[in-house]
């Protein structure tokens, strides 16, 4: 049975944003030129517009996470939302409530929009859908779904590339390391695929690519040189610490000398290509100081517009 | 209690080698007395029987357009007790088992605690004769509490009424355990019933290893989970020549590896869950926790697979795998959910449905669900039961359905407290009227 995608309403309007899978090309664009208008806002010296005054956003984080979270809130409030962190995982999950009691819970306190991180892929879909099977009014933003997606990471990325490459039709672009826990690299790789990027390449060694990758338009490479050689942009992606050691990799040792981005690996990229990372980084695991702190690292660019495109795409679904 | 039965269809399933009368049963009355037929109308090949002399039923069932099989044996039904009557209970599904038209139900003895000790099975027993329902043939725990470790006392679990061994869906991570099981059993003549999934291999997996578990980012269960494990449990049995059932097979390299053992002559059966002849990985759709099942919904080769595995009878019966979930249990993310299907209602209609996607004869179809389980179970050499048989002199298990009824498969459609189905919201084909047990009509839909 063929269903719509529940963040899309049955107008065709944004409702939640669960995931770039099956997010229109059109939808994207929008979200991306709204943030570029977003971003004056945030040069100037009253950094506030009133798009939300009176809305409560609420951030569910039943996952640790410091920048996601405060990028969230600082972009619910330039646009005047009255923000609410709750750290789920310190207080009524750990004490046996139910995942959707909590919901219930917090939507009768009238929320209207809830940021949501859950360590379960498709958690933010089993909210939207119990809500919107209530009838309430309440938004749901996916601020990171286990391995599944983090769309905001994807979009601010795609701002990223936009903002630095002006187009994505001719663009080569690899994204280097775990891609089979990463949840950042299976949102890029739908919006990246979407927007048109000819050439999407996934590198790593085989424990860390999931199968099938082919079937999301995405080339897979093993020597991380022949993946980099004449790419425009270099994504690369964190390797968590329990991942360094076990079945999966032998070392952090080896797994940088091979899939850590170096000055000289880097050497295989365009002469212009950009670097990006969603932070926070492993420097000298996936990444080489050098190259953090080098000239075509825009890692930082990607923290400020991030607000940017948090601010387009509350605007987007709740105004 | 006199019965006849009149102007409906009986159909006797058949296997392979069939008659190539009408595969939609044959025109006929049937006659029910003391529990047992003693009369086909004489147009059925061997049963030029007649009614005795001045036969007045006590019932007359108008049966038009309606057809009369053997009463469907399910060889996986998880009716939830002892240890789990939040979810169902007993009563529920034995009577959900009725208005699917089941009459005969193995289950397997992952209950709390575990079928490991005749007392347990004795009280099962004991409490679904009390319900006066289908035949409940319990499979006894292969090993202690199904931890792997210590084998059970399967001599006198069989005296209590165990028909078979099983670790459900645990599987033995020990395969010296595993040896000494089929070993054991083999001394018997006990036949062992085994789910063949590497625990290894299958570790943290949630859904069929392949690009859609990849893009959801659920870990996957690859095939080579089942056949790994397929490969062990083959080479035990080409050593033991112990009978093994093989349990809910879901791959198409499954599939292969059972047919290959069965030509090399091995003592192995098969069988397969009616809901992977139609649901595949694809149908998951937005993290639909009612597509959670173990084994997991594979590609659409491997349900293909399945169908041509059933269609050349490499897999010899299809069960429900009816596994009932309580609302607060699928109610998760989708890893959280608690794997398992409502089936006993939908057995039917999903065969039936595979029957007409196939144009698998009707015959033929039923078989998969009548006789070809009985005979896994041996419940042809046992007394007391018409168990997959329809013929002069059996116990009458029977059940009259309406193959061109519809209805839509909703929560408040099913019997069963397990309210869980991919296929809620679909309208199938397929009815039971009346389900007799020993003769009597202990089910009739009003």
């Amino acid at each position: 049975m063929i269903r719509r995608h529940p963040q899309i309403d049955g107008q065709g309007r944004l409702r939640h944003l669960l995931s770039i899978d099956g997010l229109p090309k059109a939808m994207i664009e929008r979200v991306l030129d709204t943030a570029s208008a977003f971003l004056d806002v945030s040069d100037r010296t009253v950094k506030k517009l009133p798009l939300l005054r009176g809305r409560s956003v609420f951030n569910l984080f039943f996952e640790n996470s410091t920048r996601t979270r405060t990028t969230f809130e600082i972009a619910a409030q330039r646009l005047s939302a009255d923000v609410f962190n709750l750290n789920i995982s310190a207080s009524s999950a750990s004490k046996g409530e139910s995942l959707l009691d909590t919901i219930d819970n917090l939507a009768a306190m009238n929320a209207d929009l809830f940021v949501v991180r859950h360590a379960q892929s498709g958690a933010p879909f089993l909210i939207a859908q119990h809500l919107d099977h209530l009838g309430k009014d309440v938004h749901v933003i996916n601020a990171g779904d286990g391995r599944h997606e983090h769309p905001t990471q994807a979009l601010l990325d795609a701002y990223t590339i936009r903002h630095f490459k002006k187009n994505f039709t001719g663009l080569r672009i690899a994204l280097v390391g775990d891609i089979l826990h990463s949840r950042v690299a299976r949102s890029n790789i739908h919006a990246l695929t979407t927007l048109g990027v000819p050439d999407v390449r996934a590198v790593g060694p085989a424990t860390l690519l999931p199968g099938g990758l082919e079937s999301m338009g995405v080339r897979v490479f093993h020597d991380m040189r022949e993946g980099l050689r004449d790419v425009d942009v270099v994504i690369m992606l964190r390797l968590q610490n329990e991942r360094m050691r076990g079945a999966l990799l032998p070392s952090a040792q080896e797994y940088f000398k091979h899939y850590g981005l170096t000055p000289e690996k880097l050497a295989y990229a365009a002469p212009d290509a950009i670097v990006m990372h969603p932070g926070p980084m492993n420097r000298g695991v996936e990444i080489d100081s050098a190259v953090a702190d080098g000239p075509q690292a825009v890692i930082l660019s990607q923290v400020t517009f991030g607000i940017a495109v948090r601010m387009a795409v509350l605007g987007i679904i709740a105004a | 209690m006199k019965i006849s039965i009149v102007n409906g269809r009986v159909l006797t399933p058949f296997e392979r080698s069939a008659p190539t009368d009408d595969q939609h049963g044959i025109r006929s009355d049937l006659h029910i007395a003391d529990g047992r037929v003693i009369a086909i109308g004489d147009q059925v090949p061997g049963s030029s029987s007649v009614l005795p002399d001045g036969w007045v039923p006590d019932r007359v069932i108008d049966a038009r357009g309606m057809i009369i099989t053997p009463g469907l044996v399910d060889l996986a039904a998880r009716l939830r007790e002892p240890g789990f009557e939040y979810r169902a209970t007993l009563e529920s599904e034995m009577q959900a088992a009725l208005v699917g038209g089941v009459t005969a139900l193995v289950c397997p003895p992952d209950t709390d605690p575990p079928l490991d000790e005749p007392g347990l099975v004795e009280m099962l027993k004991h409490r679904a004769r009390g319900l006066a329902g289908a035949h409940l043939y319990p499979l006894g725990a292969l090993t202690v509490a199904l931890q792997g470790t210590v084998i059970t006392e399967m001599a006198e679990l069989a005296e209590a009424g165990c028909v078979g061994f099983s670790q459900a869906n645990v599987a033995i991570a020990d395969s010296q355990v595993l040896l000494r099981a089929l070993q054991y059993a083999k001394t018997f003549g006990f036949q062992v019933w085994l789910q063949p999934q590497d625990p290894c291999l299958a570790r943290g997996g949630i859904v069929h290893a392949g690009p859609l578990a990849s893009r959801m980012g659920l870990p996957g269960i690859p095939v080579i989970a089942e056949t790994v494990a397929l490969q062990t449990m083959l080479e035990l049995v080409r050593v033991t020549q112990a009978r093994v059932h093989f349990c809910r097979l879901s791959s198409a390299a499954g599939v292969a590896l059972v047919r290959a053992a069965k030509l090399e002559g091995l003592p192995v059966t098969c069988d397969v869950s009616v809901h992977h002849l139609h649901v595949t990985d694809q149908d998951i759709g937005w993290f639909d926790a009612n597509h959670r099942v173990d084994p997991p919904f594979r590609s659409q080769r491997d349900r293909d697979a399945i169908r041509a595995g059933l269609g050349d009878g490499t897999v010899d019966a299809i069960c429900s795998d009816h596994t009932p979930v309580d609302d607060d249990a699928k109610a998760l993310p989708y890893g959280e959910a608690e794997p398992g299907t409502t089936g006993l209602e939908l057995l039917l209609p999903l065969v039936l449905k595979w029957a007409t996607e196939t144009r698998t004869p009707l015959a033929r179809a039923i078989a998969t669900i009548t006789t070809g389980p009985a005979a896994i179970v041996g419940m042809d050499r046992m007394a007391g039961t018409g168990a997959g048989r329809l013929e002069l002199g059996s116990v009458a298990d029977l059940m009259i359905f309406d193959p061109d009824a519809l209805w839509t498969v909703d929560r408040n459609s099913l019997v069963s407290q397990g309210r869980h189905s991919p296929f809620l919201g679909y309208e199938v084909a397929g009815r039971v009227m009346t389900t007799f047990v020993a003769g009597q009509p202990i089910f009739e839909r009003v």
